[in-house]
């Protein structure tokens, strides 16, 4: 069988290299749009932005492996034109070759959405999702004062911490009103505030931009809804991604916010799995709805499934899912999916933090700062099925693992 | 280059020339090691490059700080004094010839 991957990133590469490792010899063709060996991106906003990365370490696999293991990556290439039908089909890439598949997998990825304001394509305004993004925000950061960071996500918040260790004046500005607002609870996205605003990073919340001032030479500042205006000599945007669906489109499958999925890569082809960033799935706790999991840990075992998926074999069941965030020294990890809770357990406080989650009084999720025991204690409760009391949990003198109950049937 | 030797969950042993300052978990993963999974690339978040270094060797990487420690605390494989994640052992000269047993389960 003849496997063709497009997109090597995380998901693309686990995909690849886990057919390799079920025991499939067919061709691997692996299509990457971007030049060069695939990489990983979570450094992007942390180490590399801040030089204490070096790009050989974000290579997500050595070549000689990719080669000794037979996977044909095509590194710079995009595919310009698609065909399918009942038993596979062949893309067409920008330099005029041809890839004919059995099987084609979508890892498509993501794009960064753009600040749809007057001056939002200034030089000096800046996204973050690639290599070469960083690159250009390291040299950016280095001869700036004044960063303005929009958004107040994990990226913005990654970003803002390598700056302002870095020394340059930074404000995040968010429209909605907190931090994290998406992800975590009201007392978690107040612990990381007082974090950042501890190292003197200014949070404005609740604070639209209108436009970004400047001219040829580059930004010189971002002006807000009610007509404060910022000076910045970088702007950085963090206001989300967008799952990159046009091949999926142009070859009829179904696609909603993403490739429509399931969390095991399956799409409405039973030729084609979907996996990472491009892909959604339906909500753990609410099957109804759609969810987009933009992380690591999912582009891993979603790719992991659907090489099982693709050979035809019984995929392992799901992990937990988990999420980290280092910013600076703060160290937030999340296990499972908090949306959908309908209760909430506020633990610790001061440096650590920890937020459980619980929806029909179990256990869901857990929001950590700075606290590897709770995060490690929810993540194998959640693992066996287990739930935590929530009335214990509270004391943070008592440790969870020790809350752990029997597995309890869903 | 540095070599590391790595004893695989199955018993069998890979020598993989690492970078000078890559990380031994980088090292194995890039390489195709099996038994490292690695999933946080080095952020110290998932606890799934648990080894076990030489006893003969475990002066010259040092022991757990505490972060890594705690988050040893609940590996999948028991720790023991011997334990670090390996995304937390950067090689240098000193360290050609590490020998570290990864831990059989991970996640």
């Amino acid at each position: 069988m003849r496997i063709a991957i497009v997109g090597a990133g995380q998901a693309g590469v686990q995909l690849a290299t886990s057919l390799r490792s079920l025991g499939h010899d067919g061709p691997v063709v692996l299509i990457g749009a971007e030049p060069g060996l695939p990489y990983q991106r979570p450094p992007l906003s942390k180490g590399f932005l801040a030089g204490t990365t070096p790009a050989e370490e974000l290579d997500l696999r050595e070549r000689s492996y990719l080669d000794g293991v037979g996977i044909d990556l095509r590194a710079g290439r995009t595919v310009v034109e698609a065909t399918l039908g009942d038993e596979g089909g062949t893309l067409r890439l920008d330099d005029g070759s041809e890839v004919a598949f059995d099987a084609l997998a979508l890892a498509t990825g993501a794009t960064s959405r753009t600040l749809p304001v007057p001056g939002g394509d200034l030089p000096g305004v800046l996204g973050l999702r690639t290599v070469a993004d960083a690159e250009a925000l390291r040299a950016g950061l280095a001869g700036a004062t004044d960063v303005v960071v929009v958004g107040g996500g994990f990226i913005g918040l990654e970003v803002a911490a390598t700056a302002r260790a870095q020394g340059r004046r930074v404000t995040v500005v968010e429209a909605a009103d907190r931090l994290l607002a998406r992800v975590v609870s009201e007392p978690f996205s107040a612990h990381v505030r007082a974090w950042h605003e501890a190292q003197g990073t200014t949070i404005l919340t609740g604070a639209a931009v209108s436009g970004l001032t400047g001219g040829p030479d580059g930004v010189t500042g971002v002006t807000l809804a009610d007509g404060t205006t910022l000076p910045a000599d970088v702007v950085v945007t963090g206001i989300g991604a967008v799952p990159a669906c046009d091949l999926a489109r142009a070859l009829g499958l179904s696609v909603e916010r993403g490739i429509v999925a399931d969390e095991h890569g399956r799409t409405s082809h039973p030729r084609v799995v979907a996996i990472g960033d491009c892909a959604v799935q339906p909500h753990p706790h609410e099957p109804d709805r759609l969810l987009g999991v933009e992380s690591v840990n999912n582009a891993v075992e979603q790719a992991t499934a659907a090489a099982s998926v693709l050979l035809g074999q019984e995929p392992a069941p799901r992990g937990v899912p988990w999420f980290w965030s280092n910013q600076g020294e703060l160290k937030l990890q999340l296990a499972g999916i908090s949306d959908g809770h309908d209760e909430r357990v506020v633990r610790g406080g001061g440096e650590r933090l920890t937020v459980l989650y619980y929806r029909r009084g179990r256990l869901i999720a857990a929001d950590v700062a700075d606290n590897p025991r709770d995060f490690n204690a929810v993540k194998s409760a959640l693992a066996k099925g287990a739930t935590i009391d929530p009335r214990a949990a509270i004391d943070s003198e008592v440790p969870l693992r020790s809350l752990i109950s029997e597995p309890v049937p869903a | 280059m540095p070599t590391i030797e790595y004893t695989c969950p199955d018993g069998s042993r890979r020598d993989v020339e690492a970078r000078l300052g890559a990380s031994v978990m980088e090292t194995a993963v890039k390489h195709g090691v099996p038994g490292i999974v690695g999933e946080c690339g080095g952020g110290l978040s998932c606890a799934t490059c648990h080894v076990f270094v030489d006893v003969e060797q475990i002066d010259l990487t040092g022991p757990a700080t505490d972060f890594e420690e705690e988050m040893l605390e609940d590996a999948v494989t028991p720790p023991t004094e011997l334990s670090r994640l390996s995304c937390q052992i950067r090689m240098t000269d000193e360290l050609d010839g590490l020998r570290v047993q990864i831990a059989k389960e991970q996640q």
